[in-house]
């Protein structure tokens, strides 16, 4: 989960990172006080899940209230990758000398944390890295010793950098560090660090994303940041379809019926598990199907469960049919899911025959699960029709569906 | 022969007195597979369907052989019994506890190579060996894992534990067979990756093919592909690319926790191009794996 | 409202609190319940049932699960 940069900010100065002085603004009129507050020039950020903000105009300067309000209501006003920013952080702006770069992320390949390092901070590090690979250090930490700071060092001298300089950097990335490793981030970056006129350092501006299975591990930090559990800090915010699928896995701890993603077509789908479902979400585009959401069910879900998605599902405006399908299934099993989308399909006020446009569930209990599809007349299919041509099937029949009515 | 683990494997399950794992015992004893013990820390003298539990690793590896161990506790509790295990002289862990922190997971996978251990997982099925012996829940009831895993000549390897069977279910059905099948794990960061384990299955005379379920996330794949580009291989590889659909929405998260797509690298165009450039088949259906394997089989004789 | 599984339970189930309380202890979705001295089905856990026989191995013929979808 991507934090906001003012998030970001307030875990690095725990650390001791040295920042400039900032507020966050919801309102220009915040704005123009937190601009006279800090008693100078300012910079104003759009505060926005996303990258591109310089590019996009959400980043102003302003050197007095009434520029700081005007500034702040043309940030708040733009959308920036689809994203409303969800306020301005308004920061005190001194002359940099120099720009710097670090980060803090996992190199997957080696499974090991990397500290990425460059004094050629403030533009793509992507672009430092192939243009000028002499100015960006690379240094792997251990996953059993602990962290120590000559790591630090010797990240921020591989580039050159000696010196006062050299000493000062190293705190900040070592402080950088610690950071990463309290908080189980998957990055944790500064970029840039600026050398100010004078010779002090501080972070300009920090990205800084945490696992997602961690948040239960730190939920007190982030209780204490503002963020609440249904900030789900995705790319897009969730949609009430969405909020609803995950009430249904969050009501009953029996399997999970969950990862509910809304779409805007007509076929339905009650689909499982992880790697299932992404097969079967692209068998269906694949057979030119327009799926009305996406979701990942399996773990042997409860009926309840599974006929409370079936619902949700089938009531979704637009939704004339829905394609019942899993991957051949381990522990799922076939009769429990063929009671569970049957009864809430029902339970929407459809009948099952018609509104089922293919089940396709092979796996244990699976002649069990037969009796009770046969008894209310729904299609099934068993393994050796596959995913794909299941897929189809649903497709077509969904097609029929909606010119025949 | 096979990879990982033959008829012979004896194992032990950590936590096999938890409701899945209770379960997963008795599959595995229905299926022939060699669990010699179990633990749960407190519940020492009991036992699971026969199998004896201990509150120790230790306690099991000072009286018996144990060749591997299936890591199935609660995630705050899993990396600690990974590195029990390890330290206990454990030389296979099986990790199928899902949401395990990553730096924990990277401790485990540390300290595991340094003593000359494999980790398979977190967050998988486990491994089969058709017709001897299996080691996590993969396959679920003993008779539906004998009707989808037939043994045969194809090394699965699958960062999905369902596909795994979907896979294997397809060259069972189509008379290729599967010589051992490894569920590698959802996750983002793993024991074993499809480069790790290739050597294995080519050192292995009974694999002649190998198929590979991918997904969006990760270099894994570009890994492979290094791997293939580099040493080669005498056997002919097919892959599958499901999530293909996720390319289109960057930072939306489907599936496993693996598979966010965080940069270029990670999407499925980017990964199927790398597996083409190494010499890898990709199938567009998992119906199609069969075939594609059969062709390059038969060319390579 | 069950649509797919119906519990009955004999009179001769009602006349034995050890049986009683065996029942309402084994069914893994928890459809059988204590009301004073009766045993009564729980409607909206009926539909759950796994089959897995564990109150007809405790009670034998006095209780039988019914499969509507059987019938």
């Amino acid at each position: 989960m991507r934090f906001y940069e003012h998030e970001a900010k307030d875990l690095l100065a725990r650390h001791g990172v040295p920042l400039p002085q900032r507020r966050v603004a919801l309102t220009p009129e915040d704005a123009a006080t937190a601009t006279s507050d800090l008693g100078g020039p300012v910079v104003l950020k759009s505060q926005v899940l996303s990258g591109g903000r310089m590019k996009a105009g959400g980043v102003r300067f302003a050197d007095t209230p009434e520029e700081a309000a005007e500034a702040a209501e043309a940030i708040l006003a733009i959308e920036i990758n689809g994203l409303q920013p969800m306020g301005v952080l308004v920061e005190e702006r001194g002359e940099v000398e120099q720009e710097y770069y670090a980060a803090v992320t996992w190199d997957a390949a080696v499974r090991r944390p990397v500290v990425i390092f460059s004094d050629m901070g403030g533009i793509d590090i992507e672009e430092v890295a192939e243009q000028h690979p002499e100015h960006l250090s690379r240094t792997h930490l251990s996953n059993l010793r602990p962290f120590s700071d000559f790591e630090a060092k010797l990240a921020v001298s591989r580039t050159g950098v000696t010196g006062n300089e050299l000493n000062r950097l190293s705190r900040i990335v070592g402080a950088l560090v610690q950071v990463f490793l309290a908080y189980d981030l998957t990055l944790a970056e500064i970029n840039p660090i600026g050398r100010l006129a004078g010779g002090a350092f501080v972070a300009l501006d920090s990205h800084v994303d945490m696992e997602e299975e961690a948040r239960g591990t730190h939920a007190r930090l982030l209780a204490g940041l503002g963020i609440p559990d249904e900030d789900t800090r995705q790319a897009r915010p969730p949609t009430e379809f969405e909020i609803a699928g995950a009430q249904v896995d969050a009501a009953d701890t029996r399997g999970v019926a969950g990862r509910v993603v809304e779409f805007g077509g007509n076929l339905g789908l009650i689909i499982g598990a992880g790697g299932g479902s992404l097969t079967l979400f692209d068998a269906v585009r694949g057979a030119g199907g327009d799926p009305a959401n996406y979701c990942e069910i399996g773990g042997n879900p409860s009926v309840a469960k599974a006929a409370a998605l079936t619902k949700l599902v089938m009531s979704k405006p637009g939704v004339e049919k829905i394609a019942v399908m899993m991957n051949v299934v381990s522990n799922t099993r076939v009769d429990i899911m063929a009671r569970g989308v049957i009864k809430g399909v029902i339970e929407a006020g459809r009948d099952p025959a018609e509104a089922i446009a293919i089940f396709r569930i092979p796996g244990s209990w699976e002649d069990e699960g037969v009796k009770i599809l046969e008894r209310y007349g729904v299609e099934y299919v068993d393994r050796s029709v596959s995913m794909h041509e299941a897929a189809q099937r649903a497709v077509e029949k969904a097609a029929a569906g909606t010119g025949g009515g | 022969m096979s990879i990982l683990i033959d008829a012979d494997s004896t194992f032990i399950i950590q936590g096999i007195t938890g409701r899945e794992a209770v379960t997963m015992t008795r599959e595995l004893l229905d299926y022939g597979a060699r669990v010699v013990g179990g633990v749960t820390p407190g519940r020492k003298g009991r036992d699971v369907h026969g199998v004896p539990v201990e509150d120790t690793v230790r306690a099991l590896t000072e009286r018996m052989q144990v060749d591997g161990s299936i890591v199935a506790v609660p995630p705050a509790f899993a990396a600690d019994a990974v590195l029990e295990a390890i330290e206990a002289g454990v030389k296979l862990i099986v990790v199928v506890t899902e949401r395990i922190p990553r730096a924990q997971v990277a401790r485990a996978i540390e300290y595991a190579s340094q003593e000359g251990a494999r980790i398979i997982g977190p967050n998988c099925l486990g491994v089969i060996s058709p017709g001897k012996s299996k080691m996590g829940g993969i396959g679920g009831a003993a008779d539906s894992t004998r009707r989808a895993f037939v043994p045969g000549v194809v090394g699965v390897m699958s960062r999905s534990g369902g596909m795994t069977t979907e896979i294997a279910n397809a060259l069972s059905e189509a008379g290729l067979g599967v010589s051992t099948a490894v569920s590698i794990g959802g996750d983002a960061m793993i024991g074993s990756t499809y480069a790790e384990l290739m050597p294995l299955f080519e050192a292995d005379e009974q694999t002649q093919g190998i198929a590979i379920y991918s997904e969006p996330g990760g270099p894994m794949e570009a890994q492979l592909a290094a791997h293939m580009a580099e040493h080669g291989s005498r056997l002919p590889v097919v892959a599958f690319m499901a999530g293909r659909f996720m390319d289109e929405m960057p930072g939306m998260r489907f599936g496993h926790a693996g598979t966010i797509v965080e940069g270029r690298a990670d999407t499925t165009a980017d990964k199927i191009a790398r597996l083409e450039a190494a010499g890898i088949a990709v199938a567009e259906r998992i119906e199609e794996i069969p075939a594609l394997l059969r062709e390059r089989i038969e060319g390579a004789d | 409202m069950a649509m797919f599984i119906r519990v009955d339970i004999d009179d001769s189930v009602q006349q034995d609190a050890g049986l009683r309380a065996r029942l309402a202890e084994i069914c893994p979705v928890d459809i059988f319940a204590l009301e004073g001295e009766r045993l009564e089905t729980v409607e909206s856990n009926l539909d759950e049932c796994t089959i897995c026989d564990l109150c007809i191995e405790a009670a034998g013929d006095a209780v039988r699960v019914v499969k509507l979808y059987e019938e």
